[in-house]
């Protein structure tokens, strides 16, 4: 599924990495434990998150994710935004709950992690 | 051998906004080096981990990471109050962060098993209220 289809599925606006919105991605984790986040180590493209601090987007970064989605209309701060920046990574944000964010995108067919890894 | 690449870090323990840049940097130059993206990933995961419980558990430290021949060695040291019991800290869940370290997304219990899931090898001396050592390798 393209970034840019998430985007549309979750009326999410777009903050940072408009450039890679054609990116593919195929798995997605749900979750404001960022521990969690680093010990599940298989190929999560997106995060989805109502957590807002810098260290989610270093987490992505160490997890190689490439999208980052705020759930309940959270804003990064601009320190976040230019971090997102310099890395290409896409941030959006949508007023849904992180539980009804994970019902649109699964149900639309961007499975959760493990279901990729095997 | 004399000519291995050793990047180093002062890692500052005052300002959660910071924790975590060395590993990104880290990662940053891994991959201008060309390795591939498991070794750096799990290189990564291994030094982000060991960074951020610089940070939330022993007030910051230095991070020194080593491309030598056959692996990439990442060494973390601080003078923090130590770990008292190190195999109960090894296990998962175990954790003494306070509610306000759980509120900023870290503090599960879950660092030291995966620095240890992600590297080939990893030693930890520790002395309360002197200080911990911690070496990890992950083969190339
Ligand atoms: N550098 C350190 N100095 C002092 N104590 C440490 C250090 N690193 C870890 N510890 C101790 O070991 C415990 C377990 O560490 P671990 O990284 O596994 O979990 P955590 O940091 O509490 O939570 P998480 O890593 O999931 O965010 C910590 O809660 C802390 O008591
Ligand atoms: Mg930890």
């Amino acid at each position: 599924m393209k970034i840019s289809k998430l985007q549309e599925l979750l009326g999410a606006k777009v903050i940072t990495g408009e450039e890679n919105l054609d990116k593919e991605v195929y798995s997605a984790f749900g979750c404001d434990l960022m521990s969690d986040v680093l010990a599940c180590v298989t190929d999560q493209a997106v995060l989805l998150t109502g957590l807002v601090n810098p260290q989610v987007i270093r987490t992505a970064l160490m997890m190689d994710m490439v999208c980052i989605i705020f759930v309940r209309s959270k804003v990064p701060n601009d320190e976040m935004i230019a971090l997102a920046k310099e890395n290409g990574i896409v941030m959006m944000n949508t007023d849904k709950t992180l539980y009804n964010t994970c019902g649109i995108l699964y149900s639309n067919g961007l499975v959760g992690t493990s279901e990729v890894a095997k | 051998m004399s000519d291995k690449l050793v990047f180093r870090f002062d890692v500052q323990g005052d300002d959660f906004t910071s924790a975590g840049q060395a590993s990104v940097q880290v990662k940053k130059n891994l991959r201008q080096l060309g390795f591939d993206t498991d070794t750096i990933k799990r290189v990564s995961i291994a030094m982000y981990e060991g960074e951020i419980n610089m940070v939330i558990h022993a007030g910051g430290g230095i991070a020194e990471v080593s491309v030598c021949e056959e692996y990439i060695e990442i060494v973390l040291e601080d003078k923090g109050p130590g770990i008292a019991d190190i195999d109960k800290a090894m296990q998962a869940g175990y954790s003494t962060a306070p509610d306000s370290i759980r509120s900023l997304g870290f503090g599960a219990g879950m660092g030291l098993p995966n620095m240890k899931k992600n590297s080939d090898s990893m030693e930890i001396t520790s002395e309360v209220g002197v200080g911990t050592r911690i070496v990890m390798r992950v083969n190339i």
